[in-house]
């Protein structure tokens, strides 16, 4: 691990004009991804920011009737909140389809938006990555491609993103509210939050430098039933080679979005028209643009055929 | 080379006095390259050491600390505490299990700087060899490992699992997310995943949380 100089902040005005002042600074929470990233020195920072006494770390009811998630809500409190698992089912499944019960008691909400692929290619600091090292190359097309992207590549990049609740998050229309160095706050809808590779793979998201994630919110209980159907190489502890996350109401309108296909949680409002059609009709929606490699062409198939599983289920 | 580097001799020296932890600082001194911009040799260079105060087990500890220092590293290196494994190191096998106010997590992926102030309890902590822990018990009537390796984090992540249940916190095998989950063998199984026995012991570690938790005489 480079070295690092380290501050605990106590206030987000402080975390954030603290991380802006020092170049290379980054925060630190539950720090599951960037430590291990550290070790690597695929991440190096010169100056750790702890934003673990902020105090962002309740869950309130909105003026709205939707639920203010503070930015440092543990995974497994966010699972475990009542209102959570009452009103926003997709969210809670989606969490604990995700890492281990460890890892979820250390990581936090704004954290595992902000989690970075988990590409080998990436991983490996011997191999070209124009995530790790933009303009050096993508080691992954030409190489082992199976839990790679099908929808929204681009010629620099073909990574997913890992997350589960990002996927949740999505199909729920949450919002994420920052606070930046200049005290001025702002909220990002979800759908803008994270990007597709295009040319520039290293920029992942919509924050600018010293942007400090407060909160995420939901909207009003959206109703209707809940599904989060990961399907991967093993029954816990893996991430997703594909997954869905529904919400269908009684007359089969819904909303869906996929994770583990693409660089961001993958929705079209477009595909959504389709659900009375069935998982066929959908699925040739969202991935109509898919452009896969002959190792994970699987996922096209196994996206309709998950879909289709969860139709089912939400009929039955 | 008639010189001795005095880089590779302070590894050495290192490595002979504190073990593996100062000698990879070392190392990666050693490699820093003699030209280059300078705020990478920067971070070649050893930060300023952190004064923490860890509460493990019920007694404090003030340390000096190199702010990269893991807690699991602080607790094997520094306080001696190797009750808990450096397995993998990235967060994948559980060896490194410690108990955090109530909370089990992965010491190899926090820093010791970040749980000054938080209740650190360790293998060391949940029993002694003249009165074990229950659940240290029960490994022991099960038979519940081979190596043992991965057996302090396995006790650690089992303990801390069955409050989990007890506090109604939901899995992915939860069939009814609106009613408490009961610790049924599915429950266990699933709660336990994020700690791997490389010799496969699972079935007996299963028996012996399973009777832990009074749902096996």
């Amino acid at each position: 691990m480079r070295s690092f100089t380290y501050q605990r902040a106590h206030s987000p005005e402080e975390a954030a004009a603290a991380v802006e002042r020092v170049q290379g600074a980054k925060f630190i929470a539950g720090g599951t991804n960037l430590l291990d990233l550290m070790k690597l020195q695929i991440e190096t920072p010169a100056h750790l920011v702890d934003v673990n006494d902020l105090g962002l770390d309740k869950i309130e009811p909105t003026p709205e009737g939707g639920l203010r998630i503070g930015a440092l809500v543990r995974n497994t409190d966010l699972a475990a909140d009542a209102r959570v698992r009452r009103d926003y089912g997709v969210l809670t499944r989606a969490l604990v389809a995700g890492a281990s019960p460890q890892l979820r008691n250390q990581a936090t909400t704004a954290g595992n938006l902000l989690q970075r692929t988990r590409c080998p290619y990436f991983y490996d600091t011997n191999m070209p990555c124009n995530k790790r090292r933009p303009g050096s190359g993508c080691s992954a097309q030409g190489g082992f491609t199976r839990h790679h992207a099908i929808v929204g590549t681009s010629e620099a990049c073909i990574a997913t993103h890992p997350s589960d609740m990002a996927v949740a998050m999505r199909v729920l229309d949450a919002k994420v509210e920052t606070l930046r160095s200049s005290g001025a706050r702002r909220t990002i809808p979800i759908a803008d939050f994270h990007r597709l590779p295009g040319n520039t793979p290293h920029v992942e998201n919509a924050l600018e430098s010293g942007e400090l994630i407060t909160a995420v919110t939901l909207p009003v209980p959206p109703g209707g039933r809940h599904f989060y159907r990961k399907v991967r190489d093993r029954a816990s502890y893996a991430f997703a080679l594909v997954s869905v996350a529904a919400i269908v109401q009684p007359d089969g309108s819904g909303h869906v979005a996929l994770g583990g296909v693409a660089h961001r949680p993958w929705r079209m409002e477009a595909a959504e028209s389709e659900m009375r059609q069935g998982a066929k009709s959908v699925a040739a929606v969202l991935l109509a643009e898919a452009r896969t490699t002959q190792h994970n062409a699987f996922k096209v198939p196994l996206v309709e055929r998950t879909l289709a599983s969860v139709f089912a289920e939400a009929k039955g | 080379m008639t010189e001795f580097d005095p880089a590779r001799r302070r590894l050495l020296k290192a490595g002979a006095a504190a073990g593996a932890v100062v000698a990879t600082s070392a190392l990666a001194e050693a490699k820093a390259p003699a030209g280059g911009d300078t705020a990478a040799q920067a971070q070649h260079a050893a930060p300023p050491s952190v004064d923490v105060l860890l509460q493990v087990n019920g007694s404090e500890h003030r340390i000096l600390v190199d702010p990269r220092i893991t807690l699991l590293d602080a607790l094997r290196e520094r306080l001696r505490l190797t009750g808990p494994k450096k397995g993998c190191d990235q967060g994948q096998c559980g060896a490194c299990t410690v108990i955090v106010d109530g909370r089990r997590i992965l010491s190899c992926l926090t820093l010791a700087v970040m749980q000054e102030g938080r209740r650190i309890t360790t293998i060391e902590g949940l029993g002694t060899p003249a009165s074990l822990h229950p659940m240290q018990s029960a490994f022991i009537r099960y038979d519940g490992f081979q190596c043992g390796f991965c057996t302090p984090g396995q006790i650690c992540s089992a303990v801390a699992m069955l409050e989990e249940v007890k506090a109604g916190i939901p899995s992915h095998v939860t069939a009814d997310l609106t009613v408490g989950p009961k610790p049924t063998d599915v429950e266990l199984r699933e709660r336990m995943s994020g700690n791997i026995c490389r010799c496969g012991a699972y079935s007996n570690i299963q028996e012996a949380i399973a009777e832990a938790a009074g749902v096996r005489q």
